[in-house]
């Protein structure tokens, strides 16, 4: 055994013989190594691209307004003033009750899926519920303006009944509204949720539940105590996924929200938000201020994504501990 | 006590358990609502002139959306164009040549390219192609569709050329392949059906995208007179109908929105279930 050992080592893995630069362009490989880093290389310089033309042509906005157009509440193409308040504020508080209706949903759906559903049924549930992802957002939109608008006007009194009481809930209801908003979007939303959320509850270790339950404890106890602790950061990661996602939704929203630039505290009130005005008044922008307003627009809506995308990314990737997301 | 404790955890695991149950009833309830609704509402208006006729004014009854579907097609050519060999050689790249911090780098911003939200990846479009043309192109919105596709394409790529074991790879090199040879004519070829798959999801996914088509490819009542011309696109149309006030235009919204849906949702049940076949085989 001994002697076999050094033998191998002593004689080592020839070094591969020297060969010149046309031999190793003949072979291909310095053109295949060259070409793909170029692909790759690319992609880097298309995205700095994107951040560069986003900040080039907000320059007039910028130089304007300067860092007050996050605070400012008019928008008045008429005057040529514009401030980015009322859509940041849409696009948070559509996004927050996104969040709201779609979180519970979505990890309780997750926790069946992965802890009590049979493989198979789990399985095939998971295959439809993946396709809810695949609708295109313009169908979404479709939908909510025919369908979930006049459900909600149905379901407006009772709703009032219900939380009238509070300042959310006042003021007339024209069916187009935050609160439309936030429900196509939590619909829209829960499929991300669920989807990851079951590959991190499922990825916790068998022996993690079958202790507790070695304790005494109930089937719930044992999913909600230890297995859900266990798979938080995932969890949590799914739905910092979802929120960047819906932040940057456009077209369902743009079709139920209601298009109107003013910050009232009514879920029931018409608002409007960043990816919205974008989306239906570029093309009628006819100043260079105002093309240039709604870019930043774009540039905030951008800053705003990376940073939520970023948090994102890095707990799903602590959540699976060095395996794949 | 301790009984009227054990009946108390017990009475909670019961309720929670069947409300986690309820969770998913309703999510997939969803779905089979919104599938139904579509078949009913989309397939009942849709008739052989939808595909061959175009829009009619106002009023008019009838007519189609034949220029959206070649919009719509076209924009999509543009789209793999740009987004297949860019997202396709980044992926052999990161798989094949990389393992360094500039594979970090490029895995770090493909996500976060991937990661922008869709109408932002229009302004980029509009800034590139339509400010300084001065006009609404095909080409524009394709690029948009393209730059899209990128990220997607660079790691479904890389995961299928992962997934071909390394044995594969090393047999071809003993035989004497150069690395390149080896990857073109071994490697390359076993990670093909992975790969196609993963195009064809991306694709069905662009397809559906409609905000970068708003001030890029615009729209148009008649044929696209060129590519560099604007055009109309299925999913923009099923936008300009459904905000419309015009009863007739709803119903050819839900019905551009059924054919839509079918489309995408079509490719992704077909593409989904391959993928799993091929699991199947390779365990």
């Amino acid at each position: 055994m001994a002697a076999t050992h050094t033998t191998l080592a002593k004689s080592g893995p020839m070094p591969p013989p020297a060969r010149t630069l046309a031999q190793r362009l003949r072979a291909g490989d310095q053109v295949a190594h060259g070409i793909t880093l170029a692909a790759a290389a690319s992609i880097l310089l298309i995205t700095a691209l994107l951040v560069f033309e986003l900040y080039i042509n907000s320059t007039e906005s910028r130089a304007k307004f300067g860092w007050s157009f996050l605070i400012t509440q008019t928008w008045d193409p008429v005057a040529d003033e514009y401030g980015a308040l009322p859509f940041i504020y849409g696009t948070l508080v559509s996004s927050a009750l996104a969040l709201l209706i779609g979180v519970p949903l979505g990890v309780g759906a997750a926790i069946f899926l992965a802890e009590l559903a049979p493989p198979k049924i789990s399985d095939a549930l998971t295959f439809l519920i993946e396709l809810l992802a695949a609708v295109p957002s313009v169908i979404y939109g479709l939908l909510g303006i025919f369908v979930l608008v006049p459900i909600l006007r149905v379901a407006e009194p009772s709703i009032r009944a219900l939380l009238g009481w509070t300042p959310l809930f006042q003021g007339p209801f024209y069916g187009v509204s935050l609160f439309s908003a936030g429900v196509v979007l939590s619909v829209m939303i829960v499929p991300f949720i669920i989807s990851i959320s079951r590959e991190v509850i499922r990825a916790v270790p068998a022996d993690q539940r079958e202790a507790a339950l070695a304790l005494g404890a109930t089937p719930w106890e044992a999913t909600w105590d230890v297995v859900v602790p266990y798979a938080k950061s995932g969890i949590l990661g799914s739905i910092f996924l979802a929120l960047a996602r819906s932040l940057g939704e456009t077209m369902a929203v743009t079709m139920v929200i209601g298009n109107d630039p003013k910050i009232k505290a009514s879920l029931f009130a018409p608002g409007y938000s960043i990816a919205a005005v974008v989306a239906n008044e570029f093309t009628e922008a006819t100043g260079q201020m105002y093309t240039s307003a709604l870019i930043e627009l774009g540039l905030v809506l951008f800053a705003l994504t990376i940073i939520i995308n970023g948090l994102a990314r890095a707990l799903v990737a602590t959540g699976s501990m060095g395996g794949k997301a | 006590m301790t009984s009227l404790h054990t009946l108390r955890r017990k009475m909670v695991n019961a309720i929670m358990l069947s409300l986690t149950g309820l969770c998913t009833l309703a999510v997939a309830g969803t779905l089979v609502f919104i599938l139904g609704y579509l078949f009913v509402h989309g397939a009942k208006d849709l008739s052989l002139d939808f595909f061959t006729k175009l829009p009619t004014p106002v009023g008019e009854t009838g007519g189609g959306m034949a220029n959206a579907i070649v919009g719509s097609a076209k924009l999509l050519l543009i789209a793999m164009l740009v987004g297949v060999p860019i997202g396709f050689l980044g992926g052999v790249y990161l798989a094949e040549f990389g393992g360094t911090t500039f594979s970090f780098v490029v895995r770090y911003v493909t996500d976060l390219l991937n990661g922008v939200p869709s109408i932002v990846i229009g302004i980029f479009a509009y800034t590139l192609i339509v400010l300084p043309q001065k006009h609404f192109s095909t080409i524009a919105g394709g690029l948009a569709l393209g730059v899209m596709m990128i990220p997607i394409a660079v790691r479904s790529s890389e995961e299928f050329l992962r997934a071909v074991p390394s044995s594969l790879r090393e047999g071809a090199m003993a035989l004497g392949a150069s690395r390149t040879r080896a990857i073109l004519t071994v490697v390359i070829p076993a990670a093909k059906n992975g790969i196609m798959t993963g195009i064809m999801l991306n694709l069905a996914r662009v397809a559906g995208e409609t905000a970068p088509l708003l001030f890029t490819s615009f729209s148009n009542r008649f044929w696209s007179p060129g590519w560099d011309q604007p055009t109309a696109a299925l999913p923009v149309m099923i936008f300009t109908y459904a905000i419309s006030p015009y009863e007739d235009w709803h119903q050819q919204a839900w019905a551009a929105g059924f054919v839509l849906l079918m489309l995408v949702l079509g490719v992704n049940i077909v593409a989904r279930m391959l993928l799993v076949q091929r699991k199947h085989v390779a365990r």
